[in-house]
C-alpha cells in the first residue's frame, strides 16, 4: 500500500502554504494549475518547484477560470490534480467547480481566505467564504470542505482532501485562514501525514456494457480512464447512467439524489471534528481554523477559573458533523460561535441547537484575528447570564 | 487497426449512431465539419481510444457527443483550458477541441489567445456560424455589419473579429480557414492541422440556416454556402492582415504555418539545458 509520507524524515520549519504544497506532493498530486493571488501564491510557487522533481506538471494559466478548467481536464486524464486560490479567485473558480461536482471528477481546491467582499483586504485574515464554499456554484451539488488550524494540520488535511476526493469522486475544498497559511511552525514530517493513500477506482470489465454513471451500491461509479477502451462522454448537462444528456424526470432525480446521497452514505468517513472539555460544558464554543486556536486557549483559561466551558471544532465544515454536534449541544445552556465574519457558520449551528439553547455570535471582520481574551470575556458573560 | 483504417471511409464507423436523431437543424454546416473531421481522423489512422474531443457550449459544443471517442463537453468558453490540462496530463492522447465563434472568441477569448501563445500540441476547430444559434440567434463577435440578430434588431454596428488574424497574432503556429463547401480541402486542412506539432487554429465557416439565415433572408443552405464561396478566396495572406475587421475577401487554406517549438518540447528542452548547465551562459 502506498503511504503518503515519502519525505526525508526531518523536522522542518514550514510556512502553512508550503506545507500545503508538500502535503499535495505526498498525496500523489502530479498536476497543478493556478494563477497568482494573495495570500495563496506561495502554494503555486512551491508546486512549481516541487512538481518537476516528481515528473509532475505545473502550469500558470491565464486566469482563475482556466486553472480550474485545466485541473478538471488533467483529472479526467487520470492524474491527481489541484489548484490554489483566494477570495476573488475562488469566486471565479465556481463555474468549473460545479462542473467537477456534476461530472464527479476528483480535484482539490485550496482557498486561503482573505478579507472580502470584492478585492477586500488581500493580506488580512477573514473567514468570509464559509457559505461560498458550500453554496458558491449554482444548483444543488455535493462538496466537502475541510478547515485546518495549524501548519501540521494543513499538511495532513491536504493529503486527506486528496484521499476523500479520489475515493468519493467529489471536489474537496480546503479553507485555510490567511494567518495559518503564512504562519511558520515546526513540524516533523516523519510523524505526520503517514496515512495510507486512497486511489481512484478505475473502470474494469468489458467496455461494451459499461455505464460511466451506474447506480452502484456505494454511490460511486468506477471512473473510465481515456485510452482504456471505454470511450465515454463527460458533460455538465444532467446525464443518465450512460453519461449522455437526459431530461427524463426520473433519471434526473436519480442522478441528483445519487451525487448528493453519496456524501450521506459515507458521512462517517467524511466527518471529522475535535472536542475539548465538552462533556459537562455549560458554554460550548464552536470555532474553526485560527479562531479555534484562540478558543482553545480561552476554554482552558475558563476551566482554570472554574467555568464549565468546552470547545467543538469542526474539521470538516461541510457536510457539517451535525449528529456529533447535536449530542454535545444538548447539554449546553449556551453555544458561542466566534467567527471572522459577520456570522456565517452560526446559521448552521442554530439549526442544530435545541430551542432552549442560547446561540451567541462573536464576530470580527476588521482584518484582525479574534483574541483569546475576547472569547474568554464572552464565555464569562454567558455563564453569569445563566 | 490497419485493416480497419484501410477500409473505405464510412462516417458511421466513427459515430455514436445510437444517439440519432441528432440535434442539428436541417441545412446546418456543422454536420459537414464533423464529417470532415472524422474523415481526417480516419485517414490519419488515429484510433478511437486515443482520440479525445473537448468541446464547449453551444451548437458547436454539442457536436462532439456524436463522435465515438472520449468526449468531454465542458463549460462555456473553457474547452481550451480543459484540453490544456488533459493534454499535459496525457500527452499520448490526440486532443481536438471543437468550439464556436461565441464560445471561442467571446467568453473564451482569453483562453484562445493564451493557447495560441503557449503553442501546446492541440488542434482547435472553431465552427463559425456568425451567431449564438443554441440560444436563439444573438449577435456574436463574428456577426457581420448590418446583419439582424435577436439582440441587434436594427442591424449589427459592432466590428467583427478576424479569428485567424487574431490567432496568428497571438502566436498559433498553424492557422487555417475553410468553408464547408470545400469538404475535401477541409478534410485535408484538418489532417494537416492534427499532424502539425504545435497549436493549430482552424476556422470553419459554417452556416446557420434556420436562425441566422432566415432572419437575414440569406436563402437556403445551398445559397448560403455559395455566397461564402464567392466571398472567400483560396490564396493565403500569410501573416499580413490589411483590414482585420473586414470579413470579406478573406483567404482560405493554410494562412500561417511555422515551426515554433511546441510547448511540451520547449519545456523538455529547457529542463534539459538547465540540468546540463548550459543555459544562462
Amino acid at each position: 500500500m502506498n503511504m503518503a509520507n515519502s519525505h526525508e524524515n526531518k523536522i522542518q520549519n514550514l510556512q502553512g502554504n508550503h506545507a500545503c504544497a508538500l502535503g499535495a506532493i505526498a498525496a500523489g498530486c502530479r498536476f497543478f494549475a493556478g494563477y497568482p493571488i494573495t495570500p495563496s501564491s506561495e502554494i503555486a510557487e512551491r508546486m512549481a518547484l516541487e512538481l518537476p522533481k516528481v515528473e509532475g506538471t505545473f502550469i500558470q494559466m491565464e486566469d482563475e477560470i482556466a486553472s480550474m478548467g485545466a485541473v478538471v481536464g488533467a483529472s479526467i486524464g487520470g492524474v491527481k490534480a489541484m489548484t490554489a486560490t483566494s477570495g476573488p479567485g475562488f469566486s471565479l473558480k465556481q463555474e468549473n467547480l460545479g462542473y467537477a461536482a456534476a461530472t464527479e471528477v476528483p480535484c482539490v481546491i485550496i482557498n486561503v481566505m482573505r478579507g472580502g467582499p470584492s478585492t477586500g483586504m488581500p493580506t488580512r485574515p477573514a473567514q468570509g467564504d464559509i457559505m461560498q464554499a458550500r453554496w458558491g456554484t449554482h444548483g444543488d451539488h455535493p462538496i466537502i470542505v475541510l478547515t485546518p488550524c495549524s501548519v501540521r494540520e494543513i499538511y495532513e488535511l491536504t493529503i486527506h482532501a486528496f484521499n476523500l476526493s479520489e475515493s468519493l469522486r467529489v471536489p474537496v475544498l480546503v479553507l485555510i485562514d490567511e494567518v495559518i497559511g503564512h504562519l511558520i511552525e515546526t513540524i516533523d514530517l516523519s510523524l505526520t501525514g503517514t496515512q495510507a493513500l486512497a486511489e481512484r477506482r478505475w473502470a474494469s470489465g468489458p467496455p461494451k456494457d459499461f455505464k460511466p454513471y451506474a447506480m452502484t451500491e456505494d454511490g460511486i461509479p468506477p471512473m473510465p480512464r481515456p485510452g482504456d477502451g471505454y470511450r465515454t462522454h463527460t458533460t455538465g448537462l444532467h446525464h443518465s447512467e450512460s453519461g449522455f444528456p437526459t431530461q427524463n424526470p426520473a433519471e434526473v432525480e436519480r442522478f441528483i439524489k445519487r451525487i448528493l446521497g453519496k456524501l450521506e452514505l459515507h458521512r462517517e468517513r467524511i466527518e471529522n471534528f475535535e472536542t475539548l472539555e465538552c462533556e459537562d460544558a455549560e458554554c460550548l464554543v464552536v470555532a474553526y481554523g485560527i479562531t479555534a486556536r484562540a478558543a482553545k486557549r480561552a476554554v482552558k483559561q475558563a476551566r482554570a477559573e472554574g467555568i464549565k466551558a468546552g470547545l467543538f471544532r469542526p474539521v470538516t465544515l461541510w457536510p457539517f458533523p451535525e449528529e456529533a454536534f447535536r449530542a454535545l449541544a444538548a447539554g449546553a445552556a449556551s453555544v458561542l460561535v466566534p467567527e471572522m465574519n459577520t456570522g456565517q457558520l452560526i446559521l448552521e449551528i442554530e439549526r442544530h441547537c435545541p430551542d432552549a439553547t442560547r446561540v451567541v455570535p462573536l464576530n470580527r471582520f476588521d482584518g484582525e484575528p479574534i483574541a483569546p481574551v475576547q472569547i474568554l470575556k464572552k464565555i464569562k458573560e454567558q455563564v453569569s447570564h445563566d | 487497426m490497419i485493416e480497419e483504417s484501410r477500409q473505405k471511409f464510412d462516417i458511421r464507423n466513427n459515430l455514436r449512431t445510437e444517439l440519432f436523431p441528432h440535434f442539428m437543424c436541417p441545412g446546418c454546416g456543422h454536420g459537414i465539419a464533423l464529417r470532415a473531421l472524422l474523415w481526417a481522423v480516419h485517414e490519419l489512422e488515429i484510433s478511437k481510444d486515443q482520440l479525445a474531443i473537448v468541446s464547449g457550449i453551444g451548437c458547436s459544443g454539442r457536436t462532439g457527443a456524436y463522435i465515438d471517442a472520449t468526449t468531454i463537453h465542458t463549460t462555456h468558453g473553457r474547452p481550451l483550458a480543459y484540453a490544456t490540462g488533459l493534454k499535459l496530463a496525457r500527452p499520448d492522447l490526440e486532443v481536438i477541441v471543437i468550439t464556436g465563434d461565441g464560445d471561442c472568441l467571446a467568453i473564451g477569448g482569453n483562453h484562445l489567445i493564451h493557447a495560441c501563445r503557449r503553442n501546446l500540441n492541440l488542434t482547435c476547430l472553431m465552427l463559425n456560424n456568425e451567431t449564438y444559434g443554441m440560444t436563439g440567434g444573438q449577435v456574436s463577435p463574428t456577426t457581420r455589419n448590418e446583419r439582424f440578430t435577436t439582440t441587434t434588431p436594427l442591424g449589427n454596428y459592432e466590428p467583427v473579429f478576424d479569428a485567424c488574424a487574431l490567432a496568428s497574432g497571438a502566436g498559433a503556429s498553424m492557422v487555417g480557414r475553410e468553408i464547408t463547401m470545400h469538404v475535401t480541402a477541409l478534410k485535408d486542412l484538418i489532417k494537416e492541422g492534427i499532424s502539425h506539432q504545435g497549436f493549430t487554429f482552424l476556422e470553419i465557416l459554417s452556416d446557420c440556416t434556420e436562425i441566422y439565415g432566415r432572419k437575414n433572408e440569406l436563402g437556403e443552405s445551398a445559397e448560403m454556402v455559395l455566397s461564402q464561396k464567392a466571398e472567400y478566396r483560396s490564396d493565403s495572406y500569410g501573416n499580413q492582415v490589411e483590414e482585420p475587421f473586414q470579413p470579406r475577401n478573406i483567404g482560405t487554406g493554410v494562412l500561417t504555418k511555422n515551426d515554433r517549438t511546441e510547448y511540451m518540447e520547449a519545456c523538455r528542452l529547457h529542463n534539459q539545458s538547465k540540468q546540463s548547465g548550459t543555459a544562462n551562459s
